[in-house]
């Protein structure tokens, strides 16, 4: 082999050598690389050189060039691999955000605590086999009194401060007149709750001229009180998420009989005695009883053969009780920064 | 009803304290709403017998006395009560007795006497709002005393909330008789003491309506004492049980009626012309009442008259000029049975507060006016003297309340009750509560008392029978039967999943009162269909709304108003609505929208929500649909709307709401200082979604080509839409309009559009020989509609 070419061949791969550990970037390594391996590279060229040799130097100076060829291309890909990884190295630096800013973008709203509560309430009452009734708000005399059992002059009337449109249409005081109604439509077996507004001419620290109701009824051949009382107790444990002491007492309302209302052991001072339950330890949370069979006559139900119960629920009290809302007008003020806590 | 402990022990003997009687109450359905002793505790007060009085030597106003206590020599006392008399028993203040205003009493020197203890008025001891002198006490005190002894004020006080069934229960006798009922102990005594006539002067009575008065009993009472005062245990009860102290007739006729639960009345004698008459009002009639109102009663009304004039509202209250004063000597008492219906509603429809009428028309036993009357003349004649002459009875037993035996099946009971009840103890039960009970074998036949005016039913008797045996011995079960099985399809799109996509697009859900201030709504609608409420609470909730709007721009600008800048709240109510005399009610949504697109925060320019921020957040409501193509926006005109920034949203033919900006001059008249975004969806139309329908995807390469026109500013981008899917066909499964411009470069008055289409064929690769002559005809079809031409 000529003495010259491979001095040269070896001065050639020192000098790319040299030149491929001094680049600092993959485009510089890049044009290296077209300057010793591209098609007209310094290497390539080496093998124009091969014609003026010997035959038997050929081979040998062919080897060599390709030896050297595989060589730089290691090394370029080694310094290839070093650059990327500095390239990654200085990203990783250079990219380093305050990862505790806030995300950007829209927030989410929230639903009314009314509305919360309300929904609560029906996924209860949901499980439990009722279906959700609807009526208007604008009622009659007959649906919101006189079929409930509260004819014109009945000491009840006096409770309910009525709105009236005119003398026979009035903003119904109560969700009862849903009853009335379902029953008109539908046969036994029932299983309602109609949750929706109600409204009385009353206005003050505990009274809102407008408030929420959740009614319920269920009408079968053997609806029991016992039955009332265990899906009440159930009920309203499920509605606290507490084993609650639940007690029922006598009471009255035309509508039903016999009739009661419901206490719960003091959810804010566990039964001990404070402001809320005005030390009795006691908060009464609904009225409910067994329909009288004056209801059922009114829509033609045979009382001998279907027995019901029924129920009525103050939406606004129970959120009251379930967050702690101290004063029920907050409900009807809608300060964003009242509602914004039930998000 | 507030009653006294200690007056209610003097009918029933019960062994237990005030706290387990009224547990016992409240648990029973007489729920009491609350216990307070009977008056302070007076440490240092004793009764004292002025035994001496002579005036002051320096101030003539003062009374210097000489009272006994008991002590070996009498306290002198500088007082200034003008009946500070020689024999009164006072309560004395005896050093460092403290009263209820918390004065502490230390002896001092009044202009130059010594007064070493304190007389007290019934003020100052806590027993009246206002006093006129010293508080005196009875003839019977005991020099010495503890007052507080005297006047037993360890009792309690007990207030107790009825329910309007329970007007048996209105007095210290029915408390007691229910609790006898209750606890199977009986009465002390079931008779008041009687007075027989010393007169034989009578008053001419004449009932004209014994349906509205079955029963009318009258005594004269002759040369009553006018100087007599009613004794202080009387009055002491009298205030314990909320009534003040008038004179003595007035008292006992209220004692009577809060011991025995008949309201009665007594007239002055010379004040009458003739006799008593029972009526209705005439027409025109006039009436001046005791608390000082004048009446114009209806015809139903019934009046207690004199043959010239009505002298009382029945059962209700007394006229002016019958009534008792101090200088009466002869009188009239009345006790009587007035139908509750007579009565119902009477004093609350004449704006009364009237004790009366509250018993009446919650029925008052029809056989007490007799043993009420005669116990009132009793106690009068101890009190007033005078002479009772023979109570006159008009009594139409026809017109009476009869309670017909009531029929209770022993099965009915258990199956209501839904827990087995021995026969037994129903009976034992049942004959506590009852007049008269026979037993048979599956059912009882019960008679109930004449005070019982709630025992006509069966179901009142499983009541009563519940209530003696404790609710807390109903057992707790779940209903057999599985009831309705609950019905819920796909199609049905919940208003809750509306709700939540509000919210999660960060709006804030309000509840506002369904009634609104008339000229509020009137911004927003023409007011037409508007309901009037006829009593309304305030003149800004006198009508129902007929939009969303009038309830949410007030919450927008009550929280304008607590500098709160970014608003967006929705609601879900009803509106309400007048058509040709019927009423309609529409479910809808309404929503409003101030400020900007996002809160505010780093990183991104602060940008005010617009016209099509809010669209967006529709358009999303109305995709939940799954069918939102359905849905078109049309610009139109509508009141309180800024009319180029309003659209009406249509459902294919039906409207089904709309969207846009406030109108400039309704933001100036509501004081708005930004503007607002509104709008209004009918949700009837919204609940009912489309179950999706499976389309197999098309595996053929889809083929993009943007497009850019320029046309008219007047062709809306929808109709420019509209004609590229028709001129297109079914192969273009995607148009995206993604730029609109006007400015350089454009004609004024002209616009361009530029949108992507996507083509695509669900069985082959289209050529592109196929596209181009696909994407020319569209240009063709908009060239002819609109005068479109490419943008170059």
């Amino acid at each position: 082999m000529n003495e010259a070419s491979s001095q040269d061949l070896d001065a050639l791969v020192r000098e790319a050598q040299q030149a491929i550990r001094s680049v600092e970037n993959l485009d510089a390594l890049d044009e290296v690389r077209v300057q010793f391996l591209g098609k007209k590279g310094l290497i390539t060229q080496q093998l124009k050189r091969i014609g003026a040799l010997d035959a038997v130097e050929r081979p040998k100076f062919g080897n060599a060039v390709n030896q050297a060829k595989r060589t730089l291309e290691a090394n370029i890909e080694r310094r290839r691999e070093q650059l990327q990884a500095q390239l990654v190295a200085k990203k990783l630096v250079d990219d380093v955000i305050d990862v505790t800013l806030p995300g950007r973008g829209i927030e989410i709203g929230g639903l009314h605590p009314v509305t919360r509560t309300m929904q609560t309430m029906e996924d209860i009452f949901v499980r439990m086999g009722f279906e959700i009734a609807d009526g208007p708000e604008m009622e009659d005399d007959f649906h919101n009194f006189e079929a409930l059992n509260i004819p014109v002059g009945h000491p009840a009337r006096a409770m309910h401060d009525t709105f009236y449109i005119d003398e026979q249409t009035l903003l119904r005081t109560h969700t009862s007149p849903v009853q009335i109604r379902y029953m008109q439509e539908h046969h036994p077996p029932l299983r309602i709750i109609a949750p929706g507004r109600v409204y009385r001419c009353d206005s003050d620290v505990t009274h809102t001229p407008m408030f929420h109701q959740i009614e319920g009824l269920a009408v079968d051949e053997t609806i029991s009180f016992a039955d009332l009382k265990g899906v009440l107790i159930h009920f309203l444990r499920e509605f606290f998420e507490s084993e609650l002491q639940v007690r029922f007492r006598p009471s009255y309302f035309p509508f039903t009989e016999p009739s009661a209302e419901v206490d719960i052991g003091c959810v804010l001072c566990d039964g001990v005695g404070c402001r809320v339950c005005k030390q009795s330890g006691w908060l009464e949370v609904l009225g409910c009883g067994m329909v009288h069979p004056q209801v059922f006559a009114h829509v033609q139900l045979d009382s001998e053969r279907y027995t019901g119960f029924a129920f009525g629920l103050g939406v606004e009290r129970l959120a009251m009780l379930r967050y702690g809302v101290d004063d029920l007008r907050l409900f009807f003020e809608n300060d964003l920064n009242f509602l914004r806590q039930f998000r | 009803m507030i009653i006294s402990e200690t007056w209610l022990r003097d009918w029933i003997d019960i062994r237990v304290d005030v706290q387990g009687l009224a547990d016992r109450l409240t648990m029973s359905g007489l729920e009491v709403d609350s216990l307070k002793r009977a008056g302070p505790e007076l440490r240092n007060v004793v009764v004292g017998r002025v035994t001496a009085a002579r005036a002051h030597p320096k101030k003539r106003r003062l009374t210097v006395c000489d009272v006994d206590v008991g002590a070996r020599s009498p306290l002198h006392v500088v007082c200034g009560a003008p009946n500070a008399t020689v024999g009164a028993r006072v309560a004395t203040a005896l050093p460092n007795a403290t009263l209820p205003s918390g004065h502490v009493m230390q002896p001092a020197s009044i202009h130059g006497i010594d007064s070493q203890a304190m007389l007290c008025s019934g003020m100052e001891l806590g027993l009246e709002d206002s006093s006129e002198g010293l508080y005196l006490l009875g003839e019977d005190a005991p020099v010495g005393q503890r007052v507080d002894d005297y006047l037993e004020l360890a009792d309690w006080v007990i207030d107790i909330d009825l329910t309007p069934n329970r007007g048996d229960c209105l007095s210290i006798l029915g408390i007691a008789r229910e609790l006898a009922v209750l606890t199977g102990s009986t009465l002390k005594q079931t008779d008041v003491p009687g007075c027989a006539a010393e007169t034989e002067r009578v008053i001419d009575i004449a009932v004209s309506a014994p349906e509205a008065c079955p029963r009318y009993l009258g005594r004269i009472v002759e040369g009553i004492d006018d100087q007599a005062s009613t004794p202080v245990w009387m009055r002491e009860r009298l205030r314990r049980c909320g009534i003040r102290p008038i004179v003595p007739v007035v008292d006992v006729t209220n004692y009577v009626m809060l011991e025995l639960g008949q309201p009665m009345h007594a007239f002055d004698l010379d004040r009458l012309t003739g006799g008593i008459r029972v009526r209705t009002a005439d027409p025109g009639e006039v009436i001046g009442l005791l608390d000082g109102s004048e009446l114009r009663p209806d015809r139903q009304t019934l009046l207690i008259a004199d043959h010239q004039r009505a002298v009382a509202v029945a059962g209700v209250m007394g006229g002016t000029d019958s009534g008792i004063d101090a200088n009466t000597r002869n009188i009239v008492l009345e006790a009587a049975h007035f139908t509750p219906s007579v009565v119902a509603g009477r004093a609350r429809s004449f704006g009364l507060n009237s004790e009366s009428a509250y018993r009446f028309e919650r029925g008052v036993d029809p056989e007490l006016p007799l043993p009420a009357i005669h116990y009132a003349s009793a106690l009068l004649k101890n009190i007033v003297g005078g002479k009772p002459g023979p109570v006159v009875d008009k009594t139409a037993k026809r017109c009476l309340p009869k309670w017909p035996a009531v029929r209770i099946r022993h099965a009915r009971l258990e199956q209501v009750l839904g827990m087995h009840m021995k026969v037994d103890q129903v009976d034992a039960m049942l004959r506590r509560s009852a007049r008269g009970v026979t037993r048979k074998e599956k059912y009882w036949e019960v008679e109930p008392p004449s005070y019982r005016f709630d025992m006509q039913h069966e179901c009142d008797l499983i009541e009563e029978l519940i209530r003696i045996h404790g609710y807390h011995r109903v057992p707790v079960s779940f209903p057999k039967s599985i009831g309705t099985v609950g019905k819920l399809s796909e199609s049905q799109l919940p208003i809750t999943r509306i709700r939540t996509l509000l919210t999660d697009r960060d709006y804030q859900e309000v509840i506002t009162y369904s009634f609104v201030d008339n000229a509020v709504n009137g911004l927003f609608d023409d007011n037409q269909d508007v309901i009037s409420i006829a009593n309304p609470i305030a003149d800004n909730m006198s009508v129902m709304r007929t939009n969303m709007w009038s309830g949410l721009v007030q919450a927008a600008i009550t929280n304008l108003n607590r500098q709160q800048r970014r608003i967006r709240l929705f609601e879900v109510g009803r509106t309400f609505h007048a058509n040709d005399g019927a009423r309609r009610e529409i479910l809808r949504l309404g929503g409003v929208v101030c400020g900007n697109l996002a809160p505010e925060q780093w990183g991104q320019a602060s940008q005010e929500a617009d016209f099509y921020d809010v669209k967006a957040d529709v358009e999303a409501i109305l995709a939940l649909t799954g069918c939102s193509d359905r849905f078109t926006f049309k610009q139109f005109n509508k009141k309180g709307l800024q009319p180029g920034q309003s659209a009406q949203i249509s459902h294919q033919t039906r409207v089904v709401g709309c969207i846009g900006r406030i109108h400039p001059q309704v933001q100036r008249e509501l004081d708005l200082e930004s503007s607002l975004f509104l709008f209004q969806l009918d949700l009837g139309m919204l609940l009912y979604r489309q179950i999706p329908q499976f389309m197999k995807p098309s595996r053929f390469p889809a083929i993009q080509r943007d497009l850019s026109i320029v046309v008219d500013t007047k062709i809306s981008s929808r109709m420019v839409l509209d004609v590229v899917i028709e001129a297109g066909g079914k192969r273009i499964v995607n148009l995206n309009l993604f730029d609109v411009y006007r400015g350089e470069g454009i004609d004024p008055g002209r616009k361009s559009l530029a949108f992507g289409l996507t083509l695509q064929d669900s069985s082959r690769t289209l050529t592109d020989e196929e596209v181009d002559s696909t994407i020319s005809e569209i240009i063709a079809a908009l060239n002819r509609r609109f005068g479109a031409e490419l943008r170059t």
